[in-house]
């Protein structure tokens, strides 16, 4: 087979040893890319690389095979150190069409590998990719290491004799190219081999299919030597303990089941499906001997409706959705704010408004955590900033919830959602419990219960559930006396109770984690962030650093109430930047609570923020 | 624990009634009172949740554990009460605009699902609250504040509705006969799974006198259908009957027909067909209407099913462990010395 290299010689050395590497499989939504990648993925987290990913997939289930709209792709950075981001740009692109070349080799570093199926390369597919000539005929591709490979071919080849027939019989390319990337880049095999065995052995034909052109893919690198050299990153010198690679959605399901063990509170998780969030309620819906109920509602408003009536009930009570269903969950959100009862309201943002970009990430809603509700309802609201913290941000939003008896919004979004890193397994006794008292015995004279009677310290009512025998009372939305929680239409309890549940939010900034600064005091510029653009922020800081210059970072896990210490990180820098996946949200509210002149950088292009782009700001703002 | 003996001022609350004098819903809510009081069954066990309308004050004045929501809300709301806590009764409030305009798509979900709530939707055909605009069940042609001309909207049938979203218990009383609206509470209280009571209630302020040809004196005898399990369907006297004919449910001559085709109410049918043709016998009170059980039948409930998933579960794999969990997608493990070495 050709191994053209246009730009660099190859190397004498036929293994190269790399710190890190980032590939990109791309191909149609039915190749199964998004396998093939996660697969590549967990082969390197069990042998140690540190690795973070990317996947990228249309919103529409079957694009017409072979378009530019339909493609899918998954991207993974490896490394032998501890990395933040799945890559700026790959090293190495594996493209199973011509619509899968034409819309990622932009990205291809130059000089880098580049992988095609030449058996799609044809007429057909060309043209609905866009290309005049093909690519691989003339010298476009001139400036990358190029590797033809017939997979269509070659897999027919190997799966013969296995029993499977027709069209399925090309279904198992993923895995040929996956074999061969194996080979390429070092990746042990038996750990593909035998989750192959698990996942499909219930039909013994499709995984000795599989199993084929996984085998026939590695060999074809070995016996053609499909190129002249293969490289190999090491494992990662990760701080010692046991590791799982975990995505955001499964890590933050996770934790809500760990918040239901840490609380003693049966977990309840009302949701209708969206993108990106689905996964959280197909995840939880599997663990019911956890005591975990799910209820797949009728809508968004019947599932914060469900939690509401859950909570009041006495279930540690969640919802979950994305920006179009948060909206819909709006007047309920209020509900339960006015009753004072706790709640998670998980939003997976994604890029908005409305449908906008359903399976991408961006950070546009947190103007509406923070204020989309009618009336004064302030609510604490969390971010998530990696996959793996999503855990332990759960248990948090746990804790707040059910200490101060409100609801609390809890903030991912579609890059922590499903992009995936190696979590260092918590010890799980270590984790606090999160005490939670239901009321049992009236707390007012004669007997009687007062269902707005506050804690001294945390002005939380009284959380007392039905069942109880003397506690019987009703809470609604209408107004209620500050003591007996009867209907009241008096002016001054109204002011005195809007005062209180805003007081009640606004007292846990005694009760959270001040901000860390990462960097000195003495750095030139504060870059501030918060969710999923952390990666990106801490390695810009970091390359920068290299460069000669003092950056520090922060990153904001509370986003209401603010880390009590904000203010006074932020007064002590000259210079700070913002990025952020939306127009300016977090700077807004920054200059407004701190009337400090913060520079923003914003992207919503629904693409998270490469290292370079940060960096350069970085570089602009303190040359 | 023994069971406590109730009075009916015992479900009553210190809060001052606030319905207009001669509202019906003080005739309802004396009947759940009352109703209540001779379960015996421990107060703090009820929960009561609704919507928003003047009838879905109904809680505040209700000495159990309670929840005056959001329009049209209630059934998601006591959805989350009920499969968490199977061992409640839990009851939901709701008026005609709130269970069948605005909150539409819960009502036929929790009848669809069989969510194990006693609902009482308090028809008065108008918006009460809100004092006064045509609801889903005003006649066409009603002249209220927002349809001046006469209202366009074509009428729901709630238990036509109810039928068509295959609820298994569907009924319908009267605010003012108390002992009939007693009689089908304790047949809904008794029902496992989702039970919906249509009440006919006067709004005696914004639709006065909406029910008079079923409750009038004059009119009630000739109008009013009882409906009776197990009993020929006769009604005004004996003289006028019920039959099935060409699939419709039709008025009749008693005398007319042979009394072996005069229908027999079965509220058990398992189809729901018959149910259906009785509740279009007319599409609201102005003619013979059929007041009584329509629909009686078993099916198993949502909340027990979803308990009975959790205690499968449970059963089959063990109470959860979380450090299995979060081990389940294979893990590796670093050494502390760097594998790093080279
Ligand atoms: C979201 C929302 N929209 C509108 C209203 C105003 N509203 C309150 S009650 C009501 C109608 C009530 O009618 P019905 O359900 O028939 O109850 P009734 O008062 O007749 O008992 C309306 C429109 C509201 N409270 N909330
Ligand atoms: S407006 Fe009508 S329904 Fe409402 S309280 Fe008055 S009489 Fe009753
Ligand atoms: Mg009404």
């Amino acid at each position: 087979m050709a191994d053209e290299i246009a730009t660099a010689e190859p190397s004498s050395d036929p293994t190269e040893e790399l710190e890190k590497l980032v590939v990109r499989f791309a191909g149609d939504s039915g190749d199964g890319m998004q396998l093939a990648g996660n697969r590549f993925t967990d082969a390197s987290a069990l042998f140690g690389n540190d690795l973070a990913t990317l996947p990228n997939f249309p919103a529409e289930i079957r694009a017409p095979a072979g378009t530019l709209p339909g493609v899918s792709s998954f991207q993974v950075q490896i490394a032998d150190f501890d990395i933040l981001t799945a890559g700026d740009q790959p090293d190495c692109l594996v493209a199973m069409n011509p619509a899968a070349l034409m819309t990622n080799l932009k990205d291809l570093r130059q000089g880098g590998t580049l992988i095609v199926n030449s058996d799609a390369f044809d007429e057909r597919n060309l043209a609905k990719a866009g290309y005049e000539s093909d690519p691989l005929g003339d010298d476009s591709l001139k400036g990358y290491r190029v590797i033809k490979v017939p997979m269509d071919d070659l897999t027919k080849e190997a799966v013969k004799g296995t029993g499977v027939k027709g069209r399925n019989v090309l279904r198992s390319k993923n895995l040929f190219a996956l074999g061969l990337m194996a080979w390429l880049f070092h990746r042990p095999t038996e750990p593909t081999i035998d989750w192959i065995e698990k996942k499909f052995g219930k039909t013994e034909e499709v995984a000795a299919a599989n199993i084929a052109a996984f085998q026939a893919g590695y060999n074809f690198g070995v016996t053609t030597e499909a190129t002249k050299n293969t490289f190999e990153v090491k494992p990662a010198a990760l701080e010692p303990g046991t590791y799982t690679n975990v995505n955001g959605n499964t890590a933050l399901a996770w934790g809500l089941i760990a918040a239901s063990r840490k609380s003693g509170l049966p977990l309840f998780y009302g949701s209708y499906p969206i993108t990106p969030a689905s996964d959280i309620l197909h995840e939880l819906s599997l663990h019911k001997n956890f005591g975990v109920r799910t209820f797949q509602a009728e809508d968004e408003i019947a599932g914060v409706g469900a939690a509401i009536g859950a909570a009041f009930a006495g279930s540690l009570a969640v919802t979950g959705s994305s920006g179009p269903g948060i909206s819909l969950k709006s007047e309920g959100i209020s509900l339960a704010f006015m009753l004072e009862l706790p709640m998670i309201v998980i939003n997976v943002q994604r890029g908005g408004p409305s449908t906008g970009l359903p399976t991408k990430p961006e950070q546009s809603d947190l103007l509406f955590s923070l204020y989309g509700r009618h009336g004064e309802s302030p609510l604490p609201v969390l971010a998530i900033a990696t996959p793996s913290q999503a855990f332990l941000m759960a248990i948090e939003a746990a804790r707040i919830a059910t200490k101060y008896m409100t609801p609390v919004i809890l903030l991912s979004d579609n890059y922590v959602a499903n992009g995936s890193e190696p979590w260092l397994l918590p010890d799980l006794d270590s984790i606090p419990d999160i005490e939670v008292e239901y009321a049992k015995h009236p707390n007012g004279p004669d007997g009687t219960f007062l269902p707005y009677m506050r804690n001294v310290d945390t002005f939380a009512r009284p959380w007392a559930v039905p069942g109880t025998a003397g506690l019987e009372h009703r809470v609604g939305g209408i107004e209620k006396d500050a003591l007996s929680g009867d209907v009241s239409y008096d002016p001054a309890n109204h002011q005195l109770m809007t005062d209180i549940r805003g007081w009640k939010v606004a007292n846990i900034a005694n009760d959270i984690a001040p901000v860390e600064v990462v960097g000195g005091e003495d750095a030139e510029i504060l870059v501030l962030g918060w969710g999923s653009t952390f990666g990106s922020i801490r390695a810009a800081a970091n390359r920068t650093q290299l460069e000669g210059h003092k950056v520090a970072t922060a990153h904001l896990k509370h986003l209401n109430p603010l880390p009590p210490n904000l203010g006074d990180v932020l007064r002590s820098y000259d210079k700070i930047l913002i990025p952020e996946l939306n127009t300016g949200q977090l700077l807004k509210v920054i200059r407004a609570e701190f009337l400090i002149d913060a520079t923003g950088l914003s992207k919503v292009s629904g693409e998270t923020f490469k290292i370079s782009e940060i960096m350069e700001k970085i570089l602009e703002m303190i040359k | 624990m023994t069971t406590p003996s109730y009075t009916r001022a015992d479900f009553q609350t210190d809060q001052e009634v606030r319905w207009c004098p001669g509202c019906g819903d003080y005739t309802i809510l004396a009947s759940v009172q009352q109703f209540l009081a001779a379960l015996d069954r421990p107060r703090e066990e009820f929960v009561f949740i609704s919507g928003i309308g003047c009838s879905s004050r109904f809680p505040y004045y209700m000495n159990t554990f309670g929840m005056h929501s959001i329009h049209g809300r209630a059934p998601a709301i006591a959805t989350g009460v009920a499969t968490t806590r199977p061992d409640l009764s839990v009851w939901v409030v709701t008026g005609d605009g709130d269970a069948l305009s605005i909150g539409g798509n819960h009502l036929i979900h929790v009848l669809r699902r069989n969510v194990n709530l006693k609902i009482l939707l308090f028809n008065n055909q108008i918006y009460g609250l809100t004092k006064g605009q045509y609801s889903p069940t005003s006649e066409v042609g009603k002249t209220t504040k927002s349809s001046p001309f006469g209202s366009i909207d074509y009428p729901f049938n709630p238990v036509s509705l109810a039928l068509g979203a295959e609820a298994s218990f569907v009924a319908r009383t009267l605010d003012m006969d108390r002992n009939h609206t007693q009689a089908i509470l304790k047949a809904a209280y008794e029902h496992q799974g989702a039970a919906f009571i249509e009440i006919y209630q006067n709004c005696n302020v914004f639709n006065d006198k909406a029910f008079v040809q079923i409750t009038g004196k004059e009119e009630r005898v000739h109008n009013r259908v009882d409906l009776q399990n197990g009993k020929p369907i006769v009604f005004d006297g004996g003289s006028k009957a019920v039959v099935i004919r060409e699939g419709q449910a039709t008025v009749v001559e008693s005398s007319s027909v042979d009394p072996n085709a005069i229908l027999v109410h079965d509220e058990t049918r398992p189809d729901p067909a018959i149910a259906f043709a009785l509740s279009r016998l007319s599409h609201g009170p102005y003619g013979p209407t059929p007041l009584g059980i329509f629909r009686n039948v078993e099916r198993p409930a949502y909340d027990t099913e979803l308990n009975a998933q959790v205690a499968k579960a449970k059963g089959q794999l063990g109470e959860g462990d979380l450090a299995k969990l979060i081990r389940s997608h294979g893990t590796w493990t670093v050494e502390a010395e760097s594998p790093n070495g080279g």
